[in-house]
């Protein structure tokens, strides 16, 4: 069994402020996992040092095999990463943005090409391919978010809120899309608000004040705390006066 | 390398679908020089000047005559009163009150030597003091000829002591590089250097920040580009932007202003070349210490105050205290004005200006590392 990640007492203080407060957390390759917490719980500031943004306090972390502190450009070449905010560049096209993501992943002319019409292809956004980002809905230009985080398949991808403001159907299909590259091999580790999103995850963590309050698979997690549903053991775990 | 091409190729679409940026970028040179390069002079013309004549003479009307004449000074107003022209003075319809007292023109006579009172307002410093050489020079012109004249009258008449020949010490100056003392051929050099640290500077450290505020950045610095990949496609098309400008700038101050260039044209560009480097690691190092681009604005500007204060544009480096001196030597501006203005201007080779390249050299290399290793992919 190979670990995708693998995260060892991993802390960030701002100041006074514990953000991230010794987590450990190991990944299978392979699997989807949910990085789930309540807002202000810690999450993004885990992700960000996971892929290389954010440095540690202390702890130690290593992504596709790689020391997060020690070998971060290895890191880097190795993951794709979606952030809460839309990141593509609204003022090129959606195949100029692809271009430029290949290109700077190190893909040659002809991959790049072939990668980009598959990836149109499926998202069904040929006819959107000399279109400028910005004028794309919303729905489109996450799930385009993702394909280009996608791009240079890398091991490991990272997923923050990909979801957050698309309608139901939209999100069914990004879903569709993240199982379609598990399959494939790549690690997923995303974080998400919706609870019927962490029930399609194969395990999942849940986050409250910078720890690491609960890990499992959905299954175990309802058993453990005798809950008919995933949203009730996050609220007894992130509300545990209420 | 490869990566490098498709980052530049990003930023000059980016650059390019930006109408209003690429408008501006065409429009700034041309209507800087054009407004700065005629108002900013230290050229006083038309003073307006209140005549106070307590002597009615010919002598002191031809004083008068004189000034007026030297095309400097318009008589507004005229009284017998000082209070009056002091009324004006304050009231700024005048610039300067000329007394010229009573006895004026029998001194002269009699004793070759005679006063006239000038009252400016000094309220600008600067402009005061052009004021009164004008004047001084004026009157010494007189004098000279008073003095020839009554000389004549004295020499005429035999029962009369011989005139003393008085030695006269006439200074005749003569401003070489410039002899007509055009302060535009002197003013536009140093507009192109102000203009290219504006584009050099403030559009760079916009641009990386506009990135930040977008997500992008952050997007980018998950991807294993290397850092001076990184930097060298956002400042390469910002330095040929810059050096179009300069272009324009060169195109527009020879056929508008005939403002000569005495030395090699290509020295002006290899100069201009390196201090970009410069202006251009500044505008990165503005962007890595903020977060907006409401302070990266500010900052810019701040630091553009100082620039162009100790820089030598609009004050002279020689009438500094020594220790704004010391500042102004640490600025590449200085010397790529001074650089600018000796090509331009007295036809300076490579040879003359080693020095200036020399420092804008140094302060490229030195800004530009500066600007690399404050450019940080994690956030410590």
């Amino acid at each position: 069994m190979t670990l995708a990640i693998e995260v060892r007492d991993l802390t960030r203080r701002f100041g006074d402020f514990t953000a991230v407060d010794a987590i450990s957390v190991e990944v299978r390759a392979g699997e989807v996992f949910g990085f789930l917490g309540a807002n202000g719980a810690g999450k993004t500031t885990a992700i960000r040092m996971l892929i290389g943004l954010l440095a540690p306090t202390s702890g130690s972390a290593r992504v596709a095999g790689f020391d997060v502190l020690t070998q971060s450009e290895d890191v880097r070449r190795n993951i794709g990463y979606m952030s809460q905010r839309f990141s593509l560049y609204d003022d090129l096209t959606v195949s100029e943005n692809i271009t430029l993501y290949g290109g700077i992943y190190g893909l040659d002319d002809a991959t790049i090409s072939a990668r980009m019409d598959a990836m149109l292809q499926t998202l069904d956004l040929a006819s959107a391919r000399r279109s400028m980002v910005r004028s794309l809905p919303l729905g489109w230009k996450q799930k385009l978010a993702f394909s280009v985080a996608m791009l240079h398949r890398p091991r490991v991808v990272f997923l923050d809120e990909p979801t957050g403001g698309v309608d139901p159907i939209t999100r069914r299909q990004f879903w569709e899309m993240i199982y379609a590259a598990a399959a494939e091999g790549t690690t997923v580790f995303a974080t998400t608000h919706y609870m019927d999103e962490a029930e399609y995850c194969d395990r999942l963590s849940i986050m409250v004040d910078g720890r690491i309050a609960a890990m499992g698979t959905p299954g175990e997690l309802k058993a453990a705390y005798n809950a008919p549903s995933l949203d009730e053991v996050f609220v007894r775990l992130a509300r545990p006066a209420a | 390398m490869r990566t490098l091409r498709f980052l530049l190729r990003k930023e000059f679409l980016q650059i390019l679908r930006d109408p209003a940026l690429v408008r501006m970028l065409f429009m700034i040179p041309i209507v800087q020089l054009m407004i700065l390069s005629n108002a900013a002079t230290f050229e006083v013309k038309r003073s307006r000047m209140h005549v106070v004549d307590h002597d009615h003479s010919a002598r002191s009307a031809a004083v008068i005559q004189r000034l007026v004449a030297s095309g400097r000074f318009v008589a507004t107003e005229a009284s017998n009163s000082v209070q009056r022209g002091d009324d004006a003075l304050m009231r700024r319809n005048v610039e300067m009150i000329l007394v010229i007292p009573h006895g004026f023109e029998s001194d002269l006579v009699r004793t070759r030597a005679a006063q006239v009172q000038v009252l400016l307002n000094a309220e600008d410093g600067a402009a005061a003091g052009v004021t009164q050489s004008y004047v001084r020079e004026v009157l010494a012109r007189y004098a000279a000829e008073q003095s020839v004249a009554l000389a004549a009258v004295a020499s005429a008449r035999p029962e009369a002591p011989p005139g003393r020949g008085v030695p006269r010490v006439e200074l005749r100056t003569r401003g070489w590089y410039n002899p007509e003392l055009d302060y535009r051929h002197y003013m536009v050099p140093g507009i192109l250097v102000q203009l290219l640290t504006i584009v050099g500077t403030l559009l760079t450290a916009m641009n990386v920040v506009r990135e930040k505020e977008a997500g992008t950045l952050e997007q980018l610095n998950v991807t294993p580009i290397p850092r001076a990949t990184f930097i060298a496609a956002k400042l390469i098309p910002l330095w040929v932007i810059a050096m179009v400008v300069l272009t324009i700038g060169l195109i527009v101050g020879r056929l508008v202003f005939t403002v000569p260039m005495l030395g090699p044209l290509w020295l002006v560009f290899a100069g201009a070349a390196l201090y970009l480097l410069a202006a251009l690691g500044i505008g990165l190092w503005i962007s890595a210490v903020t977060e907006t681009q409401q302070q990266a604005m500010f900052v810019n500007f701040a630091m553009l105050m100082v620039y162009l204060l100790m820089s030598g544009l609009f004050t002279p480096i020689a009438s500094m205290p020594p220790w704004a001196q010391w500042v102004a030597r640490a600025n590449p501006m200085m010397h790529f004005i001074a650089l600018m203005r000796g090509v331009m201007l007295r036809g300076a080779g490579p040879v003359d200006v080693l020095p200036q390249l020399g420092v804008l050299a140094v302060s490229a290399a030195l800004v530009l590392s500066i600007a690399i290793w404050r450019y940080q992919k994690r956030a410590s």
